[in-house]
């Protein structure tokens, strides 16, 4: 089986290949349109700025790519937020393999909400195959600004401020907005699911 | 709901951790790895490395203890200590640490928190703090607490955080050591007027002065070192006992 990490300028990556390490599966980091289509599981991470980040997959084609995928592929945080429709940091059109936005944190009383959301908070209404063996109220590592909306393809919940997708999947496409590679082992949980899809 | 977090500090020395440890279940209390795995697995939330070598080869032994860190350690780390450049934290965000932390540099040179928060995003970049109070206010100390300054603690917070620092790392020095508790009401002001999440260190001794931290000072996390490594406080007591009091945790 081969697993690819998509290359590009939205770090994070060296952490996940640890946490592939850990479960005994060599991920390839690259950003060759053939070793991509070519592999078995493909993972988008990314920590970062979302216009920044799609100018640099846009100039490869990397988003088309993307999109065109029919392998299981997984995005994780700045990844997932990409592969929706449309993201509030800084009016960016993204990929819509997703049909839902992004949109900044905001406090309902004060200016006070802190963000980015850093630490660990609970997931609910799981329902994905990526979370078998995984129960509700599992604990994830969060850190973000922007959250995604609820939605048709909406498979976990948490709620910072509002309730919002924790998680997405439609078809062949994973998404979660914390990091299961830094989630302890629950979050080794779901990568490993993910890599047995 | 976002939960309060619970990290024990390690104090390294040339690749080791410095404060002597009485484990039984742990090989080499010693490394760094094995003691983070541990309390990892005991339920810490997150774990701050903070390297105090002074040799001339400090950065490549910590950027290998980082990898090796990153390597084990299923949970996100902060690494500090005598960080004062962009290329520093490249190094290290590279080696696969989590966040950075950074003190007297950025003191000296404010921009230092703007730059890095601008390459790297604010969500990596923690703002230590040490503080005295004095006179009537919390003034911030340099140099591992030997250096006083004019400037009280809430306003270089205030400016760090303006500056685009992502979390605050507050450590009082009045406390400090005392196992007394924490300094609620400076922890309590920074908490409450920033809009970034506040660590409080300094002065744990019981698991009620977690509670207190918490719930009075509405801290998002706090820190301690001895009081875990001597195991006088273990992680997963601490945890049950603030979980049956109500206080949000990851249990």
């Amino acid at each position: 089986m081969k697993t690819v990490i998509i290359k590009y300028n939205a770090g994070n990556i060296r952490s996940v290949l640890f946490a592939l390490d850990r479960l005994g599966v060599e991920g390839v980091v690259t950003d060759d349109p053939e070793e991509i289509r070519g592999a078995d599981k493909v993972i988008f991470p990314g920590v970062g700025e979302a216009s920044t980040a799609m100018r640099y997959l846009k100039e490869r084609k990397l988003d088309q790519l993307i999109t065109s995928l029919e392998q299981p592929v997984l995005g994780i945080c700045l990844g997932m937020q990409l592969m929706c429709k449309y993201s509030e940091e800084n009016d960016t059109p993204c990929m819509g393999i997703f049909d839902v936005d992004v949109k900044k944190f905001t406090s309902p009383v004060d200016n006070l909400l802190k963000i980015p959301q850093i630490g660990w908070n609970n997931i609910t209404g799981l329902y994905s195959t990526m979370f078998e063996h995984v129960p509700e109220n599992s604990y994830m590592y969060f850190v973000h600004s922007y959250y995604v909306a609820l939605g048709a393809d909406t498979v976990a919940t948490t709620n910072y401020v509002i309730n919002y997708s924790a998680a997405l999947q439609k078809d062949n496409f994973y998404a979660v907005q914390f990091h299961p590679e830094k989630s302890a082992t629950e979050g080794a949980k779901i990568l490993e699911n993910f890599l047995k899809l | 709901m976002l939960t309060k977090r619970i990290i024990p500090c390690l104090d390294i020395k040339d690749g080791r951790t410095v404060k002597g440890v009485n484990f039984e279940n742990i090989r080499d209390a010693g490394d760094p790895i094995e003691l983070g795995a541990f309390y990892a697995e005991q339920g810490a939330d997150e774990l701050v490395f903070l390297d105090i070598t002074a040799t001339n080869e400090r950065r490549k032994t910590l950027s290998e203890l980082v990898t090796r860190i990153a390597r084990n350690v299923n949970i996100p780390f902060t690494v500090g200590g005598g960080i004062s450049s962009v290329d520093d934290v490249s190094v290290l965000l590279n080696s696969g640490a989590d966040k950075i932390s950074v003190n007297t540099s950025a003191f000296k040179r404010p921009e230092l928190v703007d730059e890095l928060s601008r390459e790297f995003g604010s969500q990596c970049v923690v703002l230590a703090i040490d503080t005295r109070f004095e006179n009537g206010d919390w003034y911030v100390y340099l140099n591992g607490g030997r250096v006083k300054t004019e400037i009280r603690a809430y306003d270089w917070a205030k400016e760090a955080v303006n500056r685009g620092a992502g979390e605050i790392l507050l450590t009082s020095m009045n406390n400090d050591g005392t196992k007394q508790g924490f300094a609620l009401d400076i922890t309590a002001l920074l908490s409450q007027n920033l809009n970034v999440p506040v660590i409080a260190s300094g002065g744990a001794g019981t698991m009620a002065h977690f509670k207190d931290v918490f719930e009075i000072a509405q801290a998002d996390a706090a820190l301690a070192a001895t009081i875990f490594h001597y195991k006088e406080i273990e992680i997963q007591a601490l945890k049950t006992y603030l979980y049956q009091d109500g206080v949000n945790i990851r249990f």
